[in-house]
């Protein structure tokens, strides 16, 4: 069994953003880059598929600039077998994402495509689900648990009430929530050699794909600050300030 | 402009993110209706029907969508969305599923997790677990959207509208429902709540988050907790605030034990009043609570519980 593991690279979850001063954007010039937290879950989960016998090949695949290739060997070092980096300078939506990444699954024809269910940047929360429709997949999205037999995967969904069990024919897009697995480090050996692994370089604008968005940024502001208040002494103090000054509790 | 907004339920009742939903729409346009889409579920129906501002509610009422599963529910909205300028659901779980299956068959964007609808066109999201706020245009003929339903004030209950069935059954027999574990809770939903008490890591452990239920079957509150109270086997999935779990904005948040993550601070900084109570007051959380209290949670919380 085949797998496709797409992956983004994301400010590192522990560096805080700060919008440039005019308000075109967030300021990205040298703020650590990482692996989005959600595609590292969709690698591991993707290597434990590998170690207990049920895929026996490994894709990553990114988009974007030649930068990428340091996430792409990330998931090189983590356990993949090759990669396919799509090659653009162009700032993306996740319909164009997921168009690209349709080629490639049109291409690979993998069984399991796994991803991560959000990015950390723009935390859109919709490009597995797109490559899903697109590719006329069916779909387990925010999986806690993901079990493949018979042709089938079942999914265990973290939804707003609780857990969600859905079995879906293969292949299948699943996208991980936080709680799918915890990913492992990369040991130094692998990723020494990571670095002898096969990168397929694709440029985007081969691929047929419309690459235009239809949303545009207009601006983007620095969130109102909430201003921390006072410190009380105890109990008593906090409570009369409840029912008194803030009046939310009766 | 007419909208199309995808009603919030579970085939029993509607939940008010809908009425929150319809409030948004009301921003966009004014020809507003409602899609319940599930099975037995023309009690939702009559109920949507209440909402100020709506002009019809539709039903599709069939085994089929018994369990809203993405590929049957999308493929549905899809055939019904030619009649409408914007699709509106509510970032849940439920949302999030299909509404970007609809967006792609539609060969659209979707802007997910709005907090503000500036015009027809023009909307607002956080980004960047909401240290970013960005406003985004749309020029797609059919907008696709999911709103955060906290941002958001509900529409009243004083509407009439008409209420018709929609035949269009669509069933993928590449996925179906196994099970599902539901936590049955007498308190309220973390998304409708008006007093949220969430735990951390500072409780220690499942069994201490009982310190929690008497304040908040006094204030009537629903009971959160941090991710890394989630992630430590204390509590269940589904009560996770934040980033990645739900987002709220209730009246009153009371924050124990927990040092307030920019990750959990993304899910609950819209409250109105922010209480912290932590034994370590170098604690991020205090930054943005508006009332902090510095000391040993086991020794407030009962003290706590007594003054109410």
């Amino acid at each position: 069994m085949k797998i496709l593991v797409p992956i983004k690279r994301a400010i590192d979850y522990n560096v805080k953003v700060r919008v440039k001063s005019d308000n075109s954007d967030v300021d990205l010039n040298n703020v650590k880059m990482a692996i989005n937290p959600f595609c590292e879950i969709a690698v591991e989960e993707a290597i434990r598929l590998k170690e207990k016998g049920i895929a026996t090949e490994i894709i990553v695949v990114s988009i974007g600039p030649k930068a990428v290739q340091e996430q792409i060997r990330t998931g090189l070092a983590l356990g993949a077998d090759r990669a396919v980096h799509i090659e653009t300078d162009a700032v993306l939506d996740s319909l164009q994402i997921a168009k690209l990444l349709k080629t490639v699954v049109d291409k690979e024809l993998p069984d399991l495509v796994i991803l991560g269910k959000q990015a950390i940047d723009s935390d859109n929360n919709q490009t597995g689900q797109m490559l899903a429709a697109l590719t006329g997949m069916p779909q387990g999205t925010f999986a806690s648990e993901v079990s493949v037999a018979n042709g089938k995967v079942n999914v265990t969904r973290e939804i707003d009430g609780g857990l969600q069990t859905v079995s879906l024919t293969l292949p299948a897009v699943v996208t991980t929530d936080l709680r799918l697995n915890e990913p492992r480090y990369a040991s130094l050996p692998n990723i020494m050699k990571a670095k002898r692994k096969p990168i397929d370089v694709i440029s985007a604008a081969d691929l047929g794909v419309n690459l235009s968005s239809n949303i545009k940024l207009l601006k983007v502001m620095a969130p109102e600050q909430r201003k921390g208040g006072v410190k009380v002494a105890d109990v008593a103090e906090l409570v009369a300030k409840l029912k008194n000054e803030a009046k939310v509790i009766s | 402009m007419s909208i199309l907004v995808y009603a919030e339920h579970d085939n029993e009742s509607l939940k008010t993110e809908t009425n929150k939903l319809v409030h948004a729409a009301s921003a966009a346009g004014d020809d507003i209706t409602v899609l319940v889409v599930g099975e037995n579920c023309g009690a939702v129906a009559q109920a949507a029907a209440k909402i100020t501002g709506v002009s019809k509610v539709l039903v599709a009422d069939n085994v089929a969508y018994a369990h809203q599963l993405a590929e049957n529910v999308a493929d549905l909205v899809v055939e019904l969305a030619a009649s409408y300028t914007h699709v509106f659901a509510a970032a849940t779980t439920t949302g999030k599923n299909f509404m970007p299956r609809v967006a792609a068959l539609l060969d659209v964007a979707q802007i997910s997790d709005i907090i503000k609808v500036e015009s027809a066109d023009t909307f607002v999201r956080p980004i960047y677990a909401g240290n970013a706020i960005a406003t985004v245009q749309s020029s797609d003929s059919v907008k696709i959207v999911t709103v955060r339903a906290a941002s958001f004030d509900a529409a009243a209950n004083d509407g009439g509208a008409c209420v018709e069935n929609v035949d269009i059954v669509k069933v993928s027999e590449k996925s179906s429902f196994v099970s599902a574990e539901l936590t049955v809770s007498e308190r309220p939903e973390l998304s409708a709540a008006d007093v949220i008490i969430s735990g951390g890591r500072g409780m220690q452990n499942g069994e201490n988050f009982s310190l929690l239920h008497g304040i908040a079957d006094k204030l009537g509150a629903a009971i959160g907790a941090s991710r890394a109270a989630v992630d430590a086997g204390f509590v269940s999935n589904d009560m996770q605030v934040g980033q990645t779990g739900k987002i709220v904005a209730p009246n009153l948040y009371i924050a124990v034990g927990l040092s307030g993550a920019i990750q959990h601070l993304a899910g609950m900084k819209d409250s109105k009043v922010i209480v912290a109570i932590n034994k370590d007051e170098e604690a991020p959380i205090f930054q943005v609570a508006d009332y902090g209290l510095v000391g040993d949670l086991f020794d407030i919380l009962p003290q706590l519980e007594a003054a109410l």
